[in-house]
């Protein structure tokens, strides 16, 4: 392999990483919170490329336009869900929840077969994402070139949040002991639903960036991406943030290396194998704490 | 300033509280006592709304407050020291006393009482830094009475700030409560701690499997000869 064909997988491997840890950290948030899987984060991921679609190809909003509208629509998306088929199981047995979680994940993904035919869509070009940059010998799109960037960007940004702010102090209360922090005077739903809002503003610019170099979206697309950054939330130490998002850029750069070797259809495999290995060696992830039943 | 009505709890098909009525005055400490499982923690967390509640009514200076949400009882002034600590191992004491003052917005107040808290207990000064978890028991239970204390109690309730506790901690915490109520908070104190307790308590409360049994000035009790023998080992 040349340096330059080297450079180019690199960053087409961190590029993709990037996505796959701005969709991570939804995952490990909502699990540090409610110790919920939450099956429908990769379909949520789905239905945000199809706003896209709505919006530019059927409205004809131009792109920076719909951009918002995708993220505000996901946002809400994920919302509705909570508040209808997470909120009412709060002191239902973990496992209920954790059903409800898939029974929503099939519902987004029939719900979109049944709106948008299952048919692949072609999700519309942003134009300044798809220029070509170069840097010597190497080229790539912006969408590639950037997509790294936001994930930093957008990962400083929420560890501020985390670290710093009273809604982010009340997080970490209540992903520790919801008793507690209900004493504390923290409304518990009101933290909820901000992890949630984080969760999808994420899924949703993850989505515009993943979308964009790909050619189609179809009802199923959200699955395969899902699981895998599941498995890089898992990777990283579920409910760890930095896990996640370490997760995602490992799964990204291996996916890639895999594919560039001439093994593209073992690149998926891999996934599940290092999922199989961590629940086997370290169940608790890179930065995982031990698990503790949460009273 | 508080008083309990005829109070009702089950937790599935137990029977926790089978109408437990009190009542709080201001100024005062008073102490509910009684054997482990007679529905003391349970009292409490009816009172914040932390367990449903099946019937019977509380009411916190003259408001129903039954309904309530925990948010709004904690916003009026009826603060809990859960039993066992609970502070929020992962956060630092200083995080863990911010997040008392979770409701209020007066941060010029807030201040005044950080500073104050730190006052009555200088070893938490000394580790605001500290992560909660890596405190000594008794340090914890100082920082779970700091935390409650920054929410500007007007009415606070321990649920067992003894527990685990060596004696001579022990008697700094009951000091230390004697010093809050001089300070205008009034105390509902639960404790295993029979006899030290009584004797800062102006009224007590005992309970036995989900009812009151007795209930006395803290004198009266004691010098009762059933709770002499039941709970102070005479
Ligand atoms: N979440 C719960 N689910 C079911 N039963 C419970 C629950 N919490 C308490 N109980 C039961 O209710 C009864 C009263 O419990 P509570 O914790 O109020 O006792 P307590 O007086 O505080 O005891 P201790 O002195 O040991 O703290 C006990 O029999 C207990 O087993
Ligand atoms: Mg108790």
């Amino acid at each position: 392999m040349t340096t330059t064909a080297f450079l180019q997988y690199c960053l087409a491997g961190i590029s993709i990483g990037g996505i796959y840890a701005l969709i991570a950290i939804g995952y490990t948030m909502v699990y540090g919170i409610l110790r919920l899987i939450n099956f429908a984060h990769g379909d949520i991921f789905m239905m945000a490329a199809y706003f896209m679609i709505f919006a530019m190809v059927d409205f004809m909003i131009p792109w920076y336009i719909s951009a918002s509208i995708v993220i505000i629509s996901t946002i809400l998306l994920g919302l509705l869900i909570e508040k209808l088929a997470y909120s009412p199981l709060r002191s239902s047995p973990r496992m209920s929840i954790m059903i409800s979680a898939i029974g929503v994940s099939f519902l987004l993904q029939n719900l979109a077969t049944y709106l948008f035919s299952a048919l692949p869509k072609q999700y519309p070009a942003i134009p300044v994402l798809n220029k070509t940059l170069t840097f010597g010998e190497v080229s790539t799109s912006v969408v590639t070139f950037i997509t790294p960037i936001i994930t930093i960007g957008a990962l400083i940004i929420l560890m501020a949040i985390i670290k710093k702010t009273k809604i982010g102090m009340a997080m970490r209360a209540v992903s520790k002991d919801f008793q507690t922090a209900k004493l504390m005077g923290i409304e518990i739903n009101t933290v909820i639903s901000v992890t949630f809002i984080i969760g999808c503003f994420l899924a949703a610019l993850g989505s515009m960036l993943y979308f964009t170099p790909r050619p189609s979206v179809f009802p199923l697309a959200g699955s395969l991406p899902g699981l895998k950054c599941f498995v890089a939330a898992v990777f990283g130490g579920i409910g760890s943030i930095p896990g996640a998002v370490l997760g995602g850029f490992l799964i990204g750069l291996c996916e890639t290396f895999i594919k560039a070797a001439g093994y593209s259809e073992f690149s998926d495999v891999f996934t599940f194998i290092l999922l199989i290995a961590v629940l086997m060696f370290r169940p608790t992830g890179l930065f995982g704490e031990t698990l503790a039943e949460k009273v | 300033m508080l008083e309990i009505k005829d109070l009702h709890v089950h937790y599935g098909g137990i029977h926790a509280l089978r109408g437990i009525s009190l009542s709080v005055e201001y100024g005062k400490i008073i102490s509910l006592i009684g054997a482990n499982g007679a529905g003391k923690s349970t009292t409490l967390k009816a009172i914040m709304g932390l367990v449903p509640k099946t019937s019977g009514s509380v009411f916190y200076d003259g408001k129903d407050i039954s309904a309530n949400n925990t948010k709004d009882i904690v916003k009026g002034g009826l603060i809990l020291t859960p039993e066992g600590r609970r502070v929020f191992p992962d956060l630092t004491v200083d995080e863990n006393i911010a997040l008392g003052a979770y409701t209020r917005k007066d941060k010029a107040e807030i201040a005044r009482d950080r500073k104050w808290v730190f006052e009555l207990f200088p070893r938490l000064e000394e580790r605001k830094w500290q992560a909660a978890g890596t405190l000594s028991g008794g340090e914890q239970q100082m920082l779970a009475v700091a935390r409650s204390l920054m929410g500007r109690p007007k009415l606070l309730m321990m649920d067992e700030p003894s527990l685990g506790l060596a004696p001579l901690i022990v008697k700094n915490i009951f000091s230390i409560i004697k010093e809050i109520n001089k300070a205008g908070v009034n105390v509902l104190l639960i404790e295993q701690n029979a006899k030290a307790a009584l004797e800062i308590s102006d009224y007590g409360y005992v309970m036995e499997t989900g009812v009151i049994t007795i209930s006395g000035t803290g004198k009266d009790l004691l010098v009762n000869d059933q709770i002499r023998k039941a709970y102070l080992g005479e």
